[in-house]
């Protein structure tokens, strides 16, 4: 089973949630891996400390072309939505951060003067945290894509009883990259205004990929009850809280996981792993089953 | 006209809370919200949107079944696995092809190659912008649609439009509420602004998120200084951080103390400042002094190219 985690809100404590269920669900004797999405500040590392075994660049191809070859035809930059080949005068132009190596350019040039090359965007790394298998990407500085860093983590993921997603905060491409093959999200909150807004179109957003959701409350004492009347009207149910517990914000700040530095907690995070598999399972057996047809959604008038 | 841009690397450190009572705090302002997949600073200061406009941040490709031969050559060329045999049929042949909007990346390619002219490829509305007054000044935000792609060039447009207003009404400062993160809606919020105010946090995800987004303003160089949000929830950690922000050349302007108050403020739509008096209300007046002097002396960079 792939589980994700997600939410709209930053902060929530998405990465709390998801090493802990790795570790709850390793320690129960299950093969796990941990996939962090989180490719431009990734966190999990701190907690699960994997000793990194497998280190590699990855990127997207990008255009170099041969001028020999090239007759500055100009049909390159006219298939190229992105602005990053352009034919300026007697020369041909590449942009590669604008480059998505949808590979029109290279398809379309008639003298075959444009080979595709890679272009490093990040770093891949994979290892062990104990019998938990760990794969984490990083964001070179100052890139400015990340979702084909994500392809690369998802793409690496072995196959396991237990697939954990971590995924980045917000609602746009690259927390799409990080969910879509999922089977099931799990959506982190806290009950105040903001996090009930962005609890919102994290919700839109699952349902957008028709995939099956349920929510998790942080610090469910703080605050309003925005949050838990929104999942009853809503119909979603609501598989776990957790109290704003001094202790808990301590053990994070230093980098520990809740399940070693508060074992009480264990059991909770026990119940919300099968709380999590046994929703999976009711959709599955509920799984519409003509093609899903995805359409996107536009934001309502404000 | 100067351009303060708040961000954090990690997300919920509260950021949002920083700039809504920067903005009740400052004299006279332009706001802009740049975290447009997730937009907050509208819940606290209650906006009265007085323009609002569609955005198209490209184009995307649509398979028109009745004209579908089923030839392959779309799927073929796609990079992006956007593409499966499983549209409806046409009559002539039981299945065609489906393009699957999401995983799109409008890069037209297939349109380009499709024999039979069955592609459909035309911009799409992937987003709204809305122009509005709230009680601390003019305020411009937006919203990506869910899913959606191009939020750089979305946060570039509402840079564009609150600068413009800035102008208009000679106002000189514009306060803009940044995203998580160090990618693509991050980078357009940052590049060719004049200052950046990262909202930090004493954990060791805080440093080390804190870290890469300085390297980040660093890359730009964009003049950066460090707050740090609830510093009182581990002490130690959070001279460890002010430490290490010296050592990176960064001007440590603030701390603010863990206050429940912050959360009670955003429950009842006001700024922390216009909440309470004491506690994380003054820390923030203390932080605004700061930060006003710092941008007062930094040297204007509007003028910079934006990434687009």
């Amino acid at each position: 089973m792939k589980i994700a985690v997600a939410s709209g809100k930053g902060g929530t404590g998405k990465t709390t949630i998801a090493t802990n269920l790795a570790t709850v669900a390793s320690r129960n004797g299950q093969s796990v891996v941990y996939l962090d999405c989180d490719v431009e500040e990734p966190n999990g590392h701190i907690f699960l400390k994997p000793e990194i075994t497998h280190r590699e660049p990855v990127g997207l191809l990008i255009p170099r072309v041969d001028e020999e070859k090239c007759t500055l035809c100009g049909q390159c930059g006219e298939i190229c939505q992105y602005s990053a080949i352009v034919c300026v005068g007697q020369k041909v132009l590449c942009y590669p951060e604008l480059c998505h190596a949808c590979g029109g350019c290279w398809l379309v040039c008639p003298e075959d003067a444009i080979t595709e090359v890679p272009r490093e965007m990040g770093v891949l790394e994979a290892g062990r945290a104990g019998p938990i298998r760990f794969v984490h990407g990083l964001l070179n500085v100052g890139e400015a894509m990340s979702p084909p860093v994500i392809k690369a983590v998802k793409a690496t993921a072995p196959e396991a009883d237990l697939v954990i997603t971590d995924a980045p905060p917000g609602t746009s491409c690259p927390v799409i990259e990080s969910i879509r093959d999922c089977d099931f999200v799990l959506l982190v909150s806290e009950p105040t205004p903001f996090g009930l807004n962005d609890l919102k179109l994290a919700v839109e957003m699952v349902r957008a990929l028709k995939l099956p959701l349920g929510v998790f409350i942080n610090r469910a004492d703080v605050g309003d009850r925005g949050v838990h009347s929104y999942c009853s009207q809503e119909r979603i149910k609501i598989l776990a809280e957790i109290p704003d517990d001094r202790r808990i914000g301590e053990a994070y700040s230093r980098g520990e996981l809740i399940c070693d530095a508060l074992p009480d907690y264990t059991a909770s995070f026990a119940a919300l792993l099968q709380e999590v598999t046994q929703e999976e399972a009711t959709f599955e057996t509920h799984r519409p089953t003509e093609p899903a047809c995805h359409k996107p959604v536009l934001p309502p008038g404000g | 006209m100067r351009e303060l841009v708040v961000i954090s690397g990690k997300g919920g450190t509260g950021k949002t809370s920083i700039v809504a009572s920067f903005a009740a705090l400052a004299d006279k302002c332009v706001l802009a919200d740049a975290d447009v997949d997730a937009a907050d600073l509208h819940l606290v200061l209650d906006p009265r949107t007085v323009h609002r406009e569609q955005f198209s941040g490209g184009s995307r490709a649509r398979i028109m079944p009745g004209h579908c031969t089923a030839c392959g050559k779309c799927e073929e060329v796609c990079r992006f696995d956007a593409i499966t045999y499983d549209g409806p049929g046409n009559g002539r042949i039981s299945k065609t092809f489906r393009i699957d909007p999401i995983a799109c990346e409008g890069c037209g390619v297939c349109a380009y190659f499709c024999a039979e002219d069955a592609i459909e490829f035309a911009p799409v509305v992937n987003g709204r912008l809305f122009v509005a007054e709230t009680r601390c000044g003019p305020m411009v935000h937006a919203r990506l649609g869910i899913a959606e792609e191009n939020s750089g060039k979305l946060v570039s447009l509402v840079r564009t439009r609150a600068e413009a207003i800035a102008q208009e009404r000679k106002l000189d400062l514009i306060l803009i509420d940044g995203s998580p993160g160090i990618g693509c809606p991050v980078i357009s919020s940052i590049t060719g602004a004049d200052h950046v105010l990262v909202v930090t946090e004493p954990t060791l995800s805080g440093l080390h998120d804190l870290k890469r987004v300085s390297d980040l303003t660093k890359h730009f160089g964009i003049e950066t200084q460090v707050c740090i949000n609830k510093w009182d929830l581990n002490e130690d950690l959070a001279s460890e951080i002010e430490t290490q922000a010296r050592q990176r050349g960064l001007g440590v302007a603030g701390k603010v103390r863990y206050d429940q108050a912050v959360t009670r403020a955003q429950i009842k739509k006001k700024s922390v400042v216009e909440y309470a008096r004491n506690g994380a209300a003054s820390d923030i007046k203390q932080l605004w002094m700061e930060v006003s002097i710092a941008i007062a002396k930094a040297p204007s960079g509007v003028t910079a190219r934006r990434y687009s």
